[in-house]
């Protein structure tokens, strides 16, 4: 062992009684946890490569395996948690820049858990969604200011392109290649299924895949990579992202050894080099520029496809979103700090940027004070986890939602947040043929379709609840709403009252 | 088809572009109409005057002369296809094109080849008469980039040329090299590289009626990266 020894933080448990020799945990495991005495035979674990991902605990046939926390400790010390001197551990023995997975786990406060929803009660009753109708769908788009009639008086109808969802969830941005072949398949028939889109990240879309044209909402980073005339005119919107809730203000960067035959084609760049997205779009510095995207954008596809900007919530993000909604864009989708990745920095991922919650209250009042919030949709990102995340986020002023984590889950992430080494276990996070095999892309597919069919019920229900029997009447409704343990300021903020009030 | 772009918005004029069935097209006495030939496959364009910003993005197999000047994002995301400039161009030309050509007699301004990559068959090509302002091919993933400085200004490029490059090649001509990143490895352009160089120029010379042997003529240097996977050693893994 060395000084910068970090001790195993998962324990393998194997129940000897329960266990039955079978190996199963060994072939299931991606990271070579699991092995045979080479003397004994016997089953042995080394707890040093476990991620916690919980593959060997699902599938062990007895039930003889659990993975537990160490209570192996550091001396107790407030100031610094084991997290933070692994840390140091690791910088010091690496000189490298920690990069993590997934949403920041960091213990910031979750808004969505201090706003409670309102019911009818007596006057104004309940709708139930079983009986009567309730309309959750939504179009995103630019909505008309005003009644125009032509020289007869009959109405222009000359409505700016719509992206119209059956339900107010989308699938949030995942690229082929930080994300598996079969996930991409799942998601896409999935939304084909739900009559919602999913993203199709920056990594450009797959030949397969086209057929989900009117289901996909295309991408545009900053790499443009798999960006040309078919891939924008593919998809029901494109997408230009500026900025991503898990970093804002830095890009992306797929290594090499990541970018391999079918990726490659996908993304069309060459074999085994890295795709590495600047920062910045070298072509916008200000909101001029964007609109010069945005319109070329419009004009490459003829003005049939709803352009959405993606940026990350960071301090000023009202003033920047006011800004987007006069570049010509159609819909702006703002992702909060806790959103997810396949691998960001982890000072980044953990110390940058704003919680959706506030900053999607702060642009929708924003829009509404500057009498320009029609001319733009809004889509909230960066940790919707349930249907009450949803519900709440409609209130505040969101059109309708990115889920990106919560897909994921659904599919079979344990949120093992190992993204980034490429060997998950569940076959999603990965481009390792034997583990991508493992997601069966139409069992995903069900499973996507189970959750949101359940949560557009629960949405329903809400709403029933309230009395609302359209999502129309719930957007921005904050009444709706009542805040418990926030202070003045963060009610403020949110437009939201405290509970009794 | 002959357009006259006095008095056009671009939305109109790109909309008479578009409602035209004629494969080629001429538009005269532009004055910074934008998005011309965006997106475009299988036409011909003649360009007079100005365009405006954009021109040719995403462009896909279309030929597009320009007599004139061009302003910024000329072959922005360009896939397939040619770009003429009898004039000089603005900044961030070329950005993140995936392969056809472009040829500028005069000169380019900032960013021009940024984040320029190449695939398969796709190999882009950006060919500068004149010279080209800083950040020349910065992130360059792969194509060709040629500065020949015509004039003889002895400064081909501005600061920080290939910056953060990790594919492709640039070619300046002339004995003077600006102060370059340390991670490019720079060499006098030896038989191979000039073998190379050799049917590009002729395009060059061709197209802007010069003396291929005159440009030949002169030493150039070729600048590539050290490595494809320059951030390999940057990070340490982090699970929390």
């Amino acid at each position: 062992m060395s000084l910068d020894y970090i001790y195993p933080p998962y324990e393998v448990v194997r129940n000897a009684q329960r266990c039955v020799d079978c190996g199963i945990c060994i072939g299931q495991c991606a990271t070579g946890v699991h092995f045979r005495d080479k003397k004994t035979g016997a089953l042995r674990a080394d707890e040093s490569k476990c991620v916690d991902c919980q593959r060997c605990v699902c599938f062990c046939p007895t039930h003889a395996l659990k993975i537990v926390p160490t209570d192996n400790a550091f001396r107790n010390n407030g100031n610094w948690p084991a997290r933070t001197i692994t840390e140091i551990y690791r910088q010091a023995a690496s000189g490298g820049v920690l990069l993590s997975s997934m949403g920041s786990s960091k213990d910031y406060p979750i808004y969505w858990d201090k706003l409670l929803i309102n019911a009818s009660q007596v006057t104004n009753p309940p709708i139930d969604p079983l009986r009567e109708p309730m309309e959750t769908r939504v179009f995103l788009g630019k909505k008309p200011t005003d009644v125009r009639r032509d020289a007869e008086g009959k109405l222009i109808c000359d409505l700016p392109p719509q992206l119209e969802l059956k339900l107010p969830i989308l699938f949030s941005a995942m690229s082929y290649g930080s994300i598996s072949y079969n996930a991409h398949a799942a998601l896409a028939q999935a939304a084909r299924d739900l009559g919602t889109c999913y993203n199709t990240g920056e990594g450009g879309l797959h030949e397969d895949f086209y057929a989900y044209g009117p289901n996909t909402i295309v991408q545009v980073a900053s790499g443009r990579f798999g960006v040309h005339t078919d891939y924008l005119n593919a998809g029901a919107a494109i997408e230009i992202k500026m900025g991503q809730g898990a970093k804002p203000g830095i890009g992306g960067h797929l290594p090499g050894k990541k970018v391999n035959g079918d990726i490659s084609r996908t993304r069309m760049i060459p074999e085994g080099a890295d795709a590495i997205s600047p920062a910045p779009h070298h072509d916008i510095y200000s909101i001029e520029d964007l609109r010069q995207l945005v319109d070329s954008l419009k004009v490459a596809t003829n003005y049939q496809k709803p352009v959405i900007v993606k940026v990350a919530a960071v301090h000023n993000i009202a003033a920047i979103a006011s800004g987007i909604a006069r570049s010509g864009a159609d819909i702006i989708a703002i992702d909060g700090m806790r959103g997810g990745t396949g691998a960001a920095p982890t000072r980044i991922r953990d110390n940058v940027g704003i919680p959706i919650e506030l900053a999607l209250a702060a642009v929708d009042q924003r829009l509404r004070d500057e009498g320009i919030r029609d001319q733009v949709s809004i889509i909230a990102g960066g940790s919707i986890r349930s249907s009450a995340d949803l519900v709440k986020a409609i209130a505040l002023g969101a059109d309708a939602v990115y889920i990106g984590t919560a897909a994921l889950l659904a599919m079979g992430c344990h949120l093992c947040r190992t993204c980034q080494s490429g060997l998950c276990s569940w076959g999603i996070a990965t481009q390792r043929e034997d583990l991508v095999a493992r997601l069966d892309p139409q069992e995903a597919r069900r499973r996507l379709v189970h959750l949101l069919t359940a949560w557009d019920h629960e949405l329903k229900e809400m709403m029933g609840g309230m009395g609302i029997n359209s999502i129309e009447a719930l957007r921005g409704n904050r009444l709706m709403l009542r805040g418990v343990g926030l202070t003045q300021k963060e009610l403020d903020i949110l437009g939201v009252r405290h509970a009794g009030e | 088809m002959v357009i006259q772009a006095k008095n056009l918005l671009s939305p109109q004029l790109n909309e008479y572009i578009r409602a035209s069935a004629d494969r080629d097209i001429e538009v005269d006495a532009l004055f910074g109409q934008r998005y011309l030939a965006c997106g475009s496959s299988g036409r011909h364009f003649i360009l007079r005057g100005t365009p405006g910003n954009g021109l040719g993005q995403y462009l896909n197999g279309s030929t597009v002369e320009v007599y004139g000047n061009c302003q910024e994002a000329v072959g922005d995301t360009m896939n397939e296809g040619t770009i003429v400039i009898h004039g000089s161009c603005g900044d961030a030309c070329g950005y993140a094109m995936r392969g056809g050509s472009i040829f500028i007699e005069g000169n380019v301004g900032y960013r021009a080849g940024i984040h320029m990559k190449s695939y398969l068959d796709k190999a882009p090509l950006l060919v500068v008469g004149g010279t080209a302002g800083s950040f020349l091919g910065e992130y360059q993933a792969g194509g060709t980039i040629v500065v020949l400085d015509l004039d003889g200004t002895g400064t081909p490029v501005g600061n920080f040329c290939g910056m953060g490059m990790y594919g492709g090649k640039i070619f300046l001509r002339g004995d003077r090299l600006p102060a370059l990143p340390d991670r490019l490895l720079v060499r006098e352009a030896d038989a191979a590289d000039r073998a190379e160089l050799s049917p590009i120029l002729a395009q060059f010379c061709d197209r802007f009626g010069l003396d291929q042997a005159k440009v030949e003529d002169a030493p150039f240097h070729v600048l590539t990266p050290d490595s494809a996977n320059p951030y390999r050693q940057l990070y340490v893994t982090n699970i929390v």
